[in-house]
């Protein structure tokens, strides 16, 4: 555990609905983490290159621990996280505190915020 | 990492980087941009009169919450003495709008507002899982598309308010930008960058009722970032039938776009209505007074909000766009003023059709077959296919009607939908059309439902 960070992630507004049949047509984050909005993860405190944890391991590694579903796309694309989904470091705009590069602190919370349409 | 501080207070940590501007907010300084600017979009085009009852299309989702909040809150802080109400649309679809009007429900006491809730089923005796399980899943969006829109229209006559106004954002108006484009849909632009549409009905009907989205300047990533910290509740859900396959690609390209470059998501809204003005005949920005009220126009214009595609005809295969043209046709034989009423047919092809025995005996045999070919009536026909010009023939054979509507006096003649008694300007309204198609394959079924007409 100490090599391990305590992060708190969470998957908000995201839908979760009946899957009449196609599970490609609907579907939103929420599902892909077993129908869990908050999760409270034990990172590790540095990715596999020995460098502090950023939010852009996390993302993968949330990937590769925590998506249940095989449907990981609707989360990632091209390695990052798909466009059209906010990201929120500590309820500010990732875009403010360096995006993916931002290094996890203890506590930090992320949330992952999809601005799935229909309004 | 060191936090900027607001760029508006100067104190706050800032939350926000807007994305129009790059301007970096703390919450509270972004919410009262996000609040004023809107205003400002109202206030500039005098989108609302003092006293003026306004429905607010609710959905339950992210645009339509948010602007419900917004304008209660820019109603009360500047006193414009609007009277809102909440009007919602259950499609009858299991399982999809469940959660979306529980939250309606929860911000109508929230705010204070009061609420309608109109069914499919109760208006026109179909669900769309009923219409879904009739014809399938392929086209059943224009279905859903033209009941909603007249579900909108009678839910606001019953409410006496002439003006809905819907969530429509930034995003979404790019999108529709973007697909207009690809399909070489130019004719459709005007309607889709207009921040009010459907003016110059005639007085009293339903086909009067205004529409406008004062969010269409309004960046998606705002709108979810206002509802976020004003801890607004809403539900996302995107509808089970619709594939989204085009408009998810259009909308794939936009978000795209804005992670290079925020500014291209205002920029292509810019383009779209500088666009709309250079095509021929289209009236350019919309709100001008010579603007029918085209119901598949506007349906089309409103397949980016409650969380449907429905991109009319799109996906619909030959006999939904068959099924519309046939709608076409009906409306421009009433401009003619031919009324000839047009039986939706069973199969309505090669242009074979029905007049109605007896009530009708106008000339429209002439007229329609023009029509089919894609030839307007301005030309009084006979020109052949090659001599015309190529973007007033793909402009004039997606909406002809519009074409007519600025040259002639528009004739419309107020009366009732013969089948369901509704306030209509032609003989049978578009649902009712529709309608009679669905009812004429239920026997097959065996399924017995009366009164489906409502």
């Amino acid at each position: 555990m100490i090599d391990s960070i305590p992060i708190a992630v969470e998957f908000t507004r995201i839908q979760s609905k009946t899957h009449r049949d196609s599970p490609v047509a609907s579907g939103g984050l929420e599902l892909l983490f077993s129908n869990q909005r908050k999760h409270q993860v034990a990172l590790p405190a540095s990715n596999p290159e020995g460098t502090p944890s950023t939010v852009g391991y996390l993302v993968k590694w949330l990937c590769e621990n925590l998506i249940k579903d095989p449907r990981k796309e609707m989360f990632v694309l091209d390695d990052s996280v798909r466009p059209g989904i906010l990201v929120l470091i500590n309820d500010a705009d990732w875009e403010l505190e360096g995006e993916e590069k931002y290094e996890l602190q203890a506590n930090d919370e992320i949330v992952f915020v999809s601005t799935l349409h229909g309004g | 990492m060191p936090h900027y501080p607001c760029q508006t207070c100067h104190i706050s940590r800032a939350q926000i980087l807007r994305p129009s501007t790059g301007t970096r907010l703390c919450a509270p300084c972004f919410t009262l941009a996000f609040e004023t600017e809107t205003a400002a979009t109202i206030t500039s085009s005098s989108l609302f009169h003092p006293g003026e009852r306004i429905a607010i299309g609710a959905s339950g989702g992210k645009d339509s919450t948010v602007l419900a909040s917004v304008l209660q809150t820019l109603n009360t802080r500047y006193n414009w003495g609007l009277e809102l109400v909440l009007l919602s649309i259950d499609e009858g679809i299991a399982g999809y709008r469940d959660h979306s009007l529980e939250a309606v429900k929860r911000n109508a006491e929230v705010l204070g507002l009061p609420l309608k809730i109109l069914g499919y089923e109760e208006l026109y005796g179909w669900s769309m899982d009923a219409v879904v399980a009739q014809v399938g899943r392929k086209g059943n969006c224009t279905y859903c598309g033209v009941f909603r829109r007249q579900a909108l229209d009678r839910g606001a006559a019953v409410l006496g308010v002439r003006h809905v106004v819907t969530g429509h954002n930034a995003d979404d108006v790019a999108e529709t930008v973007v697909m207009n484009l690809l399909r070489g849909d130019l004719a459709r632009l005007g309607r889709g960058t207009s921040l009010v549409t459907g003016t110059g009905g005639a007085e009293g009907g339903f086909a009067s009722v205004k529409r406008s989205k004062p969010l269409m300047w309004a960046y998606e990533k705002e709108i979810v970032m206002y509802a976020h910290h004003k801890r607004l509740d809403y539900f996302s859900t995107e509808c089970i039938y619709s594939p989204e396959a085009f408009r998810g690609s259009a909308r794939t390209l936009i978000k795209n776009l804005e992670r290079i470059r925020p500014e291209s998501i205002l920029d292509v809204v810019r383009s779209g209505i500088d666009m709309a003005r250079l095509v021929p005949g289209a009236g350019g920005e919309g709100g001008s007074g010579s603007l029918r009220v085209e119901a598949i126009p506007r349906d089309a214009e409103d397949d980016t909000g409650g969380g449907c595609s429905g991109d009319n005809g799109e996906d619909a295969g030959g006999e939904m766009a068959r099924v519309e043209e046939t709608l076409r046709l009906n409306e421009r034989a009433e401009e003619e003023g031919t009324e000839t009423e047009i039986r939706l047919p069973a199969k309505a092809v090669n242009g074979q059709r029905h007049d109605r025995d007896g009530l009708h005996t106008g000339p429209p045999a002439a007229a329609l077959p023009a029509t089919v070919n894609g030839q307007n009536h301005d030309r009084h026909t006979h020109i052949p296919d090659i001599a015309v010009v190529p973007i007033r023939t793909k402009q004039e054979k997606k909406s002809g009607r519009k074409t007519a509507g600025d040259n002639l006096p528009p004739r419309q003649r107020l009366g009732q939908c013969e089948r369901c008694g509704y306030l209509s300007s032609q003989a049978v309204c578009k649902a009712c059309m529709l309608l009679e198609g669905l009812n004429k394959a239920r026997p097959r079924t065996g399924i017995e439902v009366g009164g489906a007409g409502g």
